[in-house]
Protein backbone atom coordinates (compact mmCIF):
# COMPACT_ATOMS: atom_id res chain seq x y z
CA UNK A 1 0.00 0.00 0.00
CA UNK A 2 1.53 3.21 -1.12
CA UNK A 3 0.97 6.18 1.54
CA UNK A 4 -0.16 8.96 -0.01
CA UNK A 5 -0.04 12.12 2.17
CA UNK A 6 -0.39 15.72 1.08
CA UNK A 7 1.73 18.81 2.49
CA UNK A 8 0.02 21.70 0.92
CA UNK A 9 -3.88 21.68 0.34
CA UNK A 10 -5.07 24.39 -1.91
CA UNK A 11 -8.59 25.30 -1.77
CA UNK A 12 -10.09 27.31 -4.26
CA UNK A 13 -7.50 29.34 -3.85
CA UNK A 14 -7.13 32.70 -5.72
CA UNK A 15 -4.26 35.43 -5.70
CA UNK A 16 -5.36 39.31 -7.69
CA UNK A 17 -2.34 42.01 -8.52
CA UNK A 18 -5.00 45.21 -7.75
CA UNK A 19 -7.81 44.07 -9.99
CA UNK A 20 -6.13 41.68 -11.55
CA UNK A 21 -6.59 38.17 -11.00
CA UNK A 22 -4.27 35.74 -11.49
CA UNK A 23 -4.81 32.91 -10.25
CA UNK A 24 -8.25 32.01 -10.40
CA UNK A 25 -10.17 29.07 -7.78
CA UNK A 26 -7.34 26.97 -7.71
CA UNK A 27 -7.70 23.65 -6.70
CA UNK A 28 -4.65 21.29 -6.02
CA UNK A 29 -3.12 19.07 -3.51
CA UNK A 30 0.69 19.04 -3.34
CA UNK A 31 1.96 15.07 -2.03
CA UNK A 32 5.15 14.97 0.60
CA UNK A 33 8.46 13.84 -0.71
CA UNK A 34 6.90 13.95 -4.92
CA UNK A 35 8.13 16.53 -7.53
CA UNK A 36 5.15 18.10 -8.60
CA UNK A 37 5.75 20.24 -11.83
CA UNK A 38 3.78 23.08 -12.97
CA UNK A 39 3.51 24.19 -16.72
CA UNK A 40 2.02 26.51 -18.91
CA UNK A 41 2.37 29.57 -20.99
CA UNK A 42 3.99 32.65 -20.08
CA UNK A 43 1.33 34.55 -17.87
CA UNK A 44 -0.52 31.65 -16.54
CA UNK A 45 -0.14 32.34 -13.32
CA UNK A 46 1.95 29.06 -12.22
CA UNK A 47 5.06 31.04 -10.80
CA UNK A 48 2.70 33.38 -8.74
CA UNK A 49 0.89 30.00 -7.56
CA UNK A 50 4.34 29.02 -7.03
CA UNK A 51 5.53 31.73 -4.88
CA UNK A 52 2.04 32.21 -2.86
CA UNK A 53 3.06 28.58 -1.37
CA UNK A 54 5.91 30.52 0.86
CA UNK A 55 3.87 33.79 0.52
CA UNK A 56 6.85 35.73 -1.31
CA UNK A 57 4.09 37.24 -3.61
CA UNK A 58 3.54 39.13 0.07
CA UNK A 59 6.05 41.40 -1.27
CA UNK A 60 4.22 42.80 -4.00
CA UNK A 61 2.06 45.47 -2.70
CA UNK A 62 -0.61 45.24 -4.08
CA UNK A 63 -1.38 41.42 -4.53
CA UNK A 64 -3.96 39.94 -2.58
CA UNK A 65 -5.32 36.14 -2.20
CA UNK A 66 -8.92 34.47 -1.63
CA UNK A 67 -9.81 31.02 -0.66
CA UNK A 68 -7.17 28.89 1.75
CA UNK A 69 -3.74 27.54 1.14
CA UNK A 70 -3.19 25.55 4.18
CA UNK A 71 0.59 23.44 4.53
CA UNK A 72 0.03 20.54 7.32
CA UNK A 73 -3.40 21.24 7.55
CA UNK A 74 -2.86 25.28 8.50
CA UNK A 75 -3.80 28.49 6.47
CA UNK A 76 -0.59 30.05 5.72
CA UNK A 77 -2.33 33.14 4.83
CA UNK A 78 -3.65 33.46 8.76
CA UNK A 79 -2.61 36.27 10.56
CA UNK A 80 -0.66 34.64 13.09
CA UNK A 81 1.54 32.74 10.08
CA UNK A 82 5.09 33.28 10.96
CA UNK A 83 6.14 34.01 7.77
CA UNK A 84 10.32 33.95 8.27
CA UNK A 85 9.99 30.56 9.82
CA UNK A 86 7.27 29.62 6.80
CA UNK A 87 10.25 30.43 4.57
CA UNK A 88 12.70 28.62 6.60
CA UNK A 89 10.59 25.82 6.03
CA UNK A 90 9.26 26.33 2.84
CA UNK A 91 12.31 27.19 0.88
CA UNK A 92 12.94 28.28 -2.90
CA UNK A 93 15.28 28.34 -5.81
CA UNK A 94 15.10 31.05 -8.54
CA UNK A 95 15.62 31.16 -12.44
CA UNK A 96 18.75 32.49 -12.38
CA UNK A 97 21.77 31.62 -9.82
CA UNK A 98 21.63 34.45 -6.91
CA UNK A 99 24.20 33.40 -4.71
CA UNK A 100 24.84 36.39 -2.08
CA UNK A 101 27.70 38.27 -2.68
CA UNK A 102 29.99 36.79 0.44
CA UNK A 103 32.15 33.03 0.00
CA UNK A 104 30.89 29.58 -0.63
CA UNK A 105 30.74 29.10 3.02
CA UNK A 106 28.85 32.32 4.26
CA UNK A 107 26.35 31.61 1.43
CA UNK A 108 25.29 28.50 2.87
CA UNK A 109 25.93 29.76 7.07
CA UNK A 110 23.63 32.57 5.98
CA UNK A 111 20.29 31.46 7.41
CA UNK A 112 21.57 29.20 10.05
CA UNK A 113 23.68 32.19 11.55
CA UNK A 114 20.33 34.05 11.45
CA UNK A 115 18.33 30.98 13.46
CA UNK A 116 21.40 31.71 16.08
CA UNK A 117 23.62 29.15 15.50
CA UNK A 118 27.44 29.97 16.18
CA UNK A 119 29.14 27.45 17.31
CA UNK A 120 31.53 26.91 14.50
CA UNK A 121 31.87 23.08 14.46
CA UNK A 122 27.93 22.76 14.40
CA UNK A 123 28.18 25.44 11.45
CA UNK A 124 30.83 23.48 9.78
CA UNK A 125 29.05 20.11 9.88
CA UNK A 126 25.56 21.77 8.31
CA UNK A 127 27.43 23.24 5.81
CA UNK A 128 29.32 20.37 4.74
CA UNK A 129 26.08 18.78 5.20
CA UNK A 130 24.39 21.03 2.90
CA UNK A 131 26.71 21.17 0.27
CA UNK A 132 27.27 17.46 -0.19
CA UNK A 133 23.06 16.88 -0.57
CA UNK A 134 23.53 19.40 -2.96
CA UNK A 135 26.00 17.46 -4.87
CA UNK A 136 29.08 20.04 -4.54
CA UNK A 137 31.08 19.49 -1.58
CA UNK A 138 33.56 18.10 -3.71
CA UNK A 139 33.70 20.63 -6.16
CA UNK A 140 33.96 23.27 -3.39
CA UNK A 141 35.44 22.20 -0.25
CA UNK A 142 38.60 23.12 -0.94
CA UNK A 143 37.47 26.95 -1.99
CA UNK A 144 34.93 27.46 0.50
CA UNK A 145 36.08 30.85 1.59
CA UNK A 146 36.41 31.77 -2.42
CA UNK A 147 33.08 34.09 -4.15
CA UNK A 148 30.13 32.23 -4.33
CA UNK A 149 29.70 34.22 -7.47
CA UNK A 150 33.49 33.23 -8.49
CA UNK A 151 31.50 29.48 -9.20
CA UNK A 152 30.24 28.50 -13.14
CA UNK A 153 26.13 28.92 -13.45
CA UNK A 154 25.64 24.80 -12.94
CA UNK A 155 27.18 25.34 -9.33
CA UNK A 156 26.19 28.98 -8.69
CA UNK A 157 22.28 27.08 -8.18
CA UNK A 158 23.66 24.36 -6.83
CA UNK A 159 24.92 26.53 -3.87
CA UNK A 160 21.77 28.16 -3.67
CA UNK A 161 20.31 24.98 -3.13
CA UNK A 162 22.70 24.10 -0.49
CA UNK A 163 21.52 27.50 1.00
CA UNK A 164 17.86 26.11 1.08
CA UNK A 165 18.81 22.73 2.71
CA UNK A 166 20.71 24.60 5.25
CA UNK A 167 17.25 26.04 6.66
CA UNK A 168 16.33 22.17 6.59
CA UNK A 169 13.16 22.98 4.89
CA UNK A 170 10.33 20.05 4.11
CA UNK A 171 9.69 21.69 1.14
CA UNK A 172 11.61 23.51 -1.75
CA UNK A 173 10.45 25.47 -4.49
CA UNK A 174 12.06 26.03 -8.13
CA UNK A 175 10.97 28.50 -10.52
CA UNK A 176 12.68 27.39 -13.37
CA UNK A 177 16.09 26.53 -11.99
CA UNK A 178 17.74 25.08 -14.87
CA UNK A 179 16.65 28.07 -17.57
CA UNK A 180 20.22 29.23 -17.77
CA UNK A 181 22.01 26.51 -17.72
CA UNK A 182 23.52 23.90 -20.04
CA UNK A 183 22.04 20.49 -20.84
CA UNK A 184 24.90 19.25 -18.21
CA UNK A 185 24.54 21.22 -15.45
CA UNK A 186 20.38 20.89 -16.21
CA UNK A 187 21.30 16.90 -15.86
CA UNK A 188 23.34 17.22 -12.78
CA UNK A 189 20.30 19.86 -11.25
CA UNK A 190 17.78 17.02 -12.41
CA UNK A 191 19.60 14.31 -11.15
CA UNK A 192 19.82 16.17 -7.56
CA UNK A 193 16.56 17.00 -7.34
CA UNK A 194 15.14 13.30 -8.21
CA UNK A 195 17.77 13.05 -5.10
CA UNK A 196 16.51 15.34 -2.72
CA UNK A 197 12.87 13.87 -3.05
CA UNK A 198 13.60 11.29 -0.49
CA UNK A 199 13.91 13.95 1.73
CA UNK A 200 12.51 17.16 0.30
CA UNK A 201 8.88 17.70 -1.12
CA UNK A 202 9.36 19.53 -4.33
CA UNK A 203 7.21 21.88 -6.76
CA UNK A 204 9.06 22.88 -9.81
CA UNK A 205 7.83 25.33 -12.51
CA UNK A 206 9.51 24.74 -15.86
CA UNK A 207 9.14 25.89 -19.63
CA UNK A 208 11.02 22.95 -20.33
CA UNK A 209 8.16 20.32 -20.73
CA UNK A 210 10.69 17.02 -21.21
CA UNK A 211 12.06 18.45 -17.86
CA UNK A 212 8.70 17.84 -16.38
CA UNK A 213 8.18 14.43 -18.03
CA UNK A 214 11.65 13.54 -16.75
CA UNK A 215 11.71 14.46 -13.09
CA UNK A 216 8.00 14.68 -11.64
CA UNK A 217 5.45 12.43 -10.41
CA UNK A 218 2.64 14.67 -11.18
CA UNK A 219 2.07 17.72 -13.11
CA UNK A 220 -0.47 20.78 -13.35
CA UNK A 221 -1.15 22.46 -16.42
CA UNK A 222 -2.16 26.16 -16.00
CA UNK A 223 -3.46 28.56 -18.69
CA UNK A 224 -5.22 32.21 -18.00
CA UNK A 225 -4.72 31.83 -14.26
CA UNK A 226 -6.70 28.46 -13.74
CA UNK A 227 -5.53 25.07 -13.01
CA UNK A 228 -6.49 23.19 -16.37
CA UNK A 229 -5.41 19.47 -15.54
CA UNK A 230 -3.44 17.95 -13.10
CA UNK A 231 -2.77 14.34 -12.97
CA UNK A 232 0.46 11.59 -12.62
CA UNK A 233 3.33 13.19 -14.81
CA UNK A 234 2.40 9.93 -17.49
CA UNK A 235 -1.18 10.34 -18.12
CA UNK A 236 -0.41 14.08 -18.22
CA UNK A 237 1.99 13.26 -21.14
CA UNK A 238 0.95 10.61 -22.41
CA UNK A 239 -2.97 10.58 -22.41
CA UNK A 240 -3.92 14.20 -21.34
CA UNK A 241 -8.21 14.53 -20.60
CA UNK A 242 -8.29 18.14 -21.74
CA UNK A 243 -8.10 19.33 -25.06
CA UNK A 244 -6.08 23.05 -24.13
CA UNK A 245 -3.24 20.63 -22.12
CA UNK A 246 -3.52 18.69 -25.47
CA UNK A 247 -2.74 21.14 -27.10
CA UNK A 248 -0.03 22.57 -24.76
CA UNK A 249 2.13 19.77 -24.91
CA UNK A 250 2.04 18.71 -28.24
CA UNK A 251 3.06 22.52 -29.41
CA UNK A 252 -0.10 23.15 -31.22
CA UNK A 253 -1.03 25.94 -29.27
CA UNK A 254 -3.66 29.04 -30.04
CA UNK B 1 4.81 22.40 -36.29
CA UNK B 2 3.78 22.82 -39.43
CA UNK B 3 6.62 20.63 -40.49
CA UNK B 4 5.49 18.14 -37.96
CA UNK B 5 2.32 18.11 -39.03
CA UNK B 6 3.30 17.17 -42.43
CA UNK B 7 6.23 14.50 -41.11
CA UNK B 8 2.71 12.88 -39.04
CA UNK B 9 0.43 13.26 -42.48
CA UNK B 10 3.74 11.70 -44.33
CA UNK B 11 3.92 8.80 -41.92
CA UNK B 12 -0.15 7.80 -41.90
CA UNK B 13 0.19 7.85 -45.74
CA UNK B 14 3.59 5.46 -45.29
CA UNK B 15 1.82 2.66 -42.97
CA UNK B 16 -1.54 3.19 -45.07
CA UNK B 17 0.37 1.91 -48.26
CA UNK B 18 1.85 -0.71 -46.32
CA UNK B 19 -1.56 -1.33 -45.37
CA UNK B 20 -2.79 -1.46 -49.11
CA UNK B 21 0.22 -3.42 -50.06
CA UNK B 22 -0.64 -5.83 -47.73
CA UNK B 23 -4.27 -6.23 -48.35
CA UNK B 24 -3.03 -6.97 -51.92
CA UNK B 25 -1.03 -9.60 -51.07
CA UNK B 26 -3.79 -11.33 -49.30
CA UNK B 27 -6.34 -11.27 -52.02
CA UNK B 28 -3.28 -12.28 -54.58
CA UNK B 29 -2.22 -15.06 -52.49
CA UNK B 30 -5.47 -16.51 -52.01
CA UNK B 31 -6.74 -15.74 -55.79
CA UNK B 32 -3.75 -17.23 -57.16
CA UNK B 33 -5.13 -20.47 -55.00
CA UNK B 34 -8.64 -20.26 -56.13
CA UNK B 35 -7.57 -19.48 -59.59
CA UNK B 36 -4.79 -21.70 -59.69
CA UNK B 37 -2.98 -19.26 -61.08
CA UNK B 38 0.90 -20.17 -59.78
CA UNK B 39 2.47 -16.93 -61.91
CA UNK B 40 0.22 -14.73 -59.60
CA UNK B 41 1.43 -16.61 -56.76
CA UNK B 42 5.47 -16.21 -57.34
CA UNK B 43 4.56 -11.95 -57.68
CA UNK B 44 3.66 -12.19 -54.34
CA UNK B 45 6.66 -13.88 -53.13
CA UNK B 46 8.59 -11.89 -55.41
CA UNK B 47 6.76 -8.39 -53.93
CA UNK B 48 6.99 -9.21 -50.52
CA UNK B 49 10.42 -7.19 -50.31
CA UNK B 50 8.58 -4.30 -50.86
CA UNK B 51 6.85 -4.73 -47.75
CA UNK B 52 9.74 -5.22 -45.73
CA UNK B 53 11.53 -2.31 -46.77
CA UNK B 54 8.09 0.19 -46.12
CA UNK B 55 8.33 -1.72 -43.07
CA UNK B 56 11.66 -0.92 -41.92
CA UNK B 57 11.56 2.48 -43.30
CA UNK B 58 8.72 3.34 -41.11
CA UNK B 59 10.51 2.44 -38.05
CA UNK B 60 12.99 4.20 -38.87
CA UNK B 61 10.79 7.36 -39.70
CA UNK B 62 9.12 6.58 -36.11
CA UNK B 63 12.85 6.39 -34.52
CA UNK B 64 13.33 9.47 -35.90
CA UNK B 65 10.53 11.72 -35.39
CA UNK B 66 10.87 10.39 -31.79
CA UNK B 67 14.24 11.90 -31.31
CA UNK B 68 13.74 14.63 -33.22
CA UNK B 69 10.38 15.92 -32.24
CA UNK B 70 9.95 14.36 -28.77
CA UNK B 71 6.19 13.54 -29.50
CA UNK B 72 3.85 13.80 -26.40
CA UNK B 73 -0.05 12.86 -26.15
CA UNK B 74 -1.82 11.69 -29.30
CA UNK B 75 1.36 12.51 -31.39
CA UNK B 76 3.26 9.96 -29.14
CA UNK B 77 1.00 7.46 -29.52
CA UNK B 78 0.40 7.92 -32.82
CA UNK B 79 4.13 7.12 -33.58
CA UNK B 80 3.95 4.49 -31.19
CA UNK B 81 1.16 2.92 -32.63
CA UNK B 82 2.17 3.14 -36.50
CA UNK B 83 5.47 1.67 -35.10
CA UNK B 84 3.77 -1.54 -33.91
CA UNK B 85 1.23 -2.08 -36.71
CA UNK B 86 4.10 -1.85 -39.25
CA UNK B 87 5.64 -4.80 -37.71
CA UNK B 88 1.84 -7.10 -37.37
CA UNK B 89 1.19 -5.64 -41.09
CA UNK B 90 4.71 -7.06 -42.08
CA UNK B 91 4.17 -10.27 -40.49
CA UNK B 92 0.66 -10.57 -42.54
CA UNK B 93 2.97 -10.16 -45.54
CA UNK B 94 4.86 -12.97 -44.72
CA UNK B 95 1.56 -15.00 -43.93
CA UNK B 96 0.59 -14.06 -47.37
CA UNK B 97 3.66 -15.48 -48.77
CA UNK B 98 3.18 -18.96 -47.05
CA UNK B 99 0.08 -18.95 -48.73
CA UNK B 100 1.45 -18.23 -52.09
CA UNK B 101 3.84 -20.73 -51.37
CA UNK B 102 0.82 -23.41 -50.25
CA UNK B 103 -0.94 -22.14 -53.47
CA UNK B 104 1.99 -23.17 -55.71
CA UNK B 105 2.27 -26.72 -54.48
CA UNK B 106 -1.00 -27.65 -54.53
CA UNK B 107 -2.02 -25.73 -58.33
CA UNK B 108 0.35 -28.85 -59.66
CA UNK B 109 -2.00 -30.95 -57.71
CA UNK B 110 -5.40 -32.08 -58.75
CA UNK B 111 -7.71 -30.07 -56.59
CA UNK B 112 -9.32 -31.81 -53.86
CA UNK B 113 -12.43 -29.68 -53.47
CA UNK B 114 -13.50 -26.36 -54.93
CA UNK B 115 -12.75 -23.55 -52.36
CA UNK B 116 -15.51 -22.29 -49.85
CA UNK B 117 -14.18 -21.30 -47.00
CA UNK B 118 -10.83 -20.26 -47.45
CA UNK B 119 -12.21 -17.11 -49.80
CA UNK B 120 -15.13 -16.54 -47.32
CA UNK B 121 -11.72 -16.29 -44.42
CA UNK B 122 -9.57 -14.51 -47.10
CA UNK B 123 -12.42 -11.55 -47.54
CA UNK B 124 -12.73 -11.27 -43.57
CA UNK B 125 -9.70 -10.78 -43.30
CA UNK B 126 -9.08 -8.38 -45.84
CA UNK B 127 -11.86 -6.28 -44.78
CA UNK B 128 -10.39 -6.41 -41.05
CA UNK B 129 -6.95 -4.85 -42.55
CA UNK B 130 -8.82 -2.07 -44.79
CA UNK B 131 -11.17 -1.03 -41.57
CA UNK B 132 -8.56 -1.00 -39.17
CA UNK B 133 -5.95 1.21 -41.45
CA UNK B 134 -9.52 3.45 -41.97
CA UNK B 135 -9.68 3.78 -38.70
CA UNK B 136 -5.73 4.74 -38.20
CA UNK B 137 -6.56 7.22 -40.45
CA UNK B 138 -9.63 9.00 -40.01
CA UNK B 139 -9.90 8.23 -35.62
CA UNK B 140 -12.01 7.16 -33.27
CA UNK B 141 -15.07 5.51 -34.30
CA UNK B 142 -17.08 2.31 -33.77
CA UNK B 143 -14.45 0.19 -36.80
CA UNK B 144 -11.83 -0.88 -34.79
CA UNK B 145 -14.25 -2.66 -32.37
CA UNK B 146 -15.95 -3.95 -34.92
CA UNK B 147 -12.67 -5.41 -36.53
CA UNK B 148 -11.98 -7.45 -33.09
CA UNK B 149 -15.77 -8.72 -33.41
CA UNK B 150 -15.30 -9.93 -37.13
CA UNK B 151 -11.69 -12.17 -35.71
CA UNK B 152 -14.34 -14.83 -34.08
CA UNK B 153 -16.14 -15.05 -37.35
CA UNK B 154 -12.34 -15.59 -38.68
CA UNK B 155 -12.17 -18.51 -36.32
CA UNK B 156 -14.96 -20.26 -36.27
CA UNK B 157 -14.38 -20.89 -40.21
CA UNK B 158 -10.97 -21.89 -39.52
CA UNK B 159 -12.68 -24.66 -37.20
CA UNK B 160 -15.49 -25.41 -39.63
CA UNK B 161 -12.76 -25.70 -42.67
CA UNK B 162 -10.72 -27.99 -40.44
CA UNK B 163 -13.65 -30.36 -39.77
CA UNK B 164 -14.33 -30.46 -43.02
CA UNK B 165 -10.85 -31.67 -44.54
CA UNK B 166 -10.77 -33.92 -41.41
CA UNK B 167 -13.57 -36.01 -43.00
CA UNK B 168 -12.35 -36.39 -46.06
CA UNK B 169 -8.34 -37.41 -44.88
CA UNK B 170 -10.72 -40.00 -42.44
CA UNK B 171 -12.74 -41.28 -45.60
CA UNK B 172 -9.14 -41.40 -47.99
CA UNK B 173 -5.79 -41.06 -46.49
CA UNK B 174 -4.22 -40.55 -49.84
CA UNK B 175 -5.77 -36.96 -49.40
CA UNK B 176 -4.17 -36.07 -46.34
CA UNK B 177 -0.94 -34.32 -47.91
CA UNK B 178 -3.17 -31.66 -50.03
CA UNK B 179 -5.84 -31.54 -47.03
CA UNK B 180 -3.23 -30.79 -44.62
CA UNK B 181 -1.52 -27.82 -46.69
CA UNK B 182 -5.73 -26.06 -46.88
CA UNK B 183 -5.96 -26.38 -42.97
CA UNK B 184 -1.79 -24.60 -43.26
CA UNK B 185 -3.56 -22.16 -45.48
CA UNK B 186 -6.54 -21.77 -43.35
CA UNK B 187 -4.39 -21.21 -40.49
CA UNK B 188 -2.35 -18.36 -42.48
CA UNK B 189 -5.41 -17.01 -42.64
CA UNK B 190 -6.30 -17.09 -39.37
CA UNK B 191 -2.90 -15.87 -37.65
CA UNK B 192 -3.40 -12.92 -40.31
CA UNK B 193 -7.11 -11.95 -38.60
CA UNK B 194 -5.11 -12.07 -35.44
CA UNK B 195 -2.68 -9.67 -36.50
CA UNK B 196 -5.41 -7.38 -37.85
CA UNK B 197 -7.00 -7.64 -34.16
CA UNK B 198 -3.92 -6.47 -32.49
CA UNK B 199 -3.65 -3.31 -35.04
CA UNK B 200 -7.04 -2.47 -34.19
CA UNK B 201 -6.18 -3.04 -30.47
CA UNK B 202 -3.65 -0.60 -30.98
CA UNK B 203 -6.31 1.98 -32.67
CA UNK B 204 -8.12 1.82 -29.67
CA UNK B 205 -5.34 2.44 -27.62
CA UNK B 206 -3.90 5.21 -30.32
CA UNK B 207 -7.72 7.34 -29.79
CA UNK B 208 -8.33 6.37 -26.32
CA UNK B 209 -4.54 5.98 -24.42
CA UNK B 210 -6.02 2.90 -23.05
CA UNK B 211 -4.61 -0.46 -23.88
CA UNK B 212 -7.09 -3.05 -23.99
CA UNK B 213 -5.19 -6.01 -25.14
CA UNK B 214 -5.40 -9.03 -23.52
CA UNK B 215 -8.49 -7.89 -21.56
CA UNK B 216 -12.04 -8.02 -22.41
CA UNK B 217 -13.50 -5.37 -24.08
CA UNK B 218 -15.95 -3.72 -21.74
CA UNK B 219 -16.62 -0.22 -23.18
CA UNK B 220 -17.20 -0.88 -26.79
CA UNK B 221 -19.10 2.09 -27.93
Amino acid sequence: MVEHKSIFEIKDFSIFYGDFMAVKNVMLTIESNKITAIIGPSGCGKSTLLRSLNRMNDLIISSRVAGELLFHGVDIYHKDTDVIELRRRVGMVFQKPNPFPSSVYENVAYGPKIRGIKKKNQLDEIIENALVKADLWKEVKDKLNESGLSLSGGQMQRLCIARSLAQEPEVILFDEPTSALDPISTAHIENLLQELQKTVTIVIVTHNMQQAARISNYTAFMYLGELVEFGDTNSIFVNPQNKLTEEYITGRFG
Amino acid sequence: MAIFDDELKDLRERVLKLGCMVEGAIRDSVKALVERDSSLAKEVIKRDHLINALDVGIDEECVRLIALRQPLARDLRLITTAMKITTDLERMGDMAVNIAERAIELNDEPQLKPFVNIPKMAELAQSMVRDALDAFVTGCSRLPYEVIKRDDEVDDLTVKNFEELLSFMIQDPKRIPLAIKRTYIAKYLERIADHATNIAEMIIYMCKGKMIRHTEISDAP
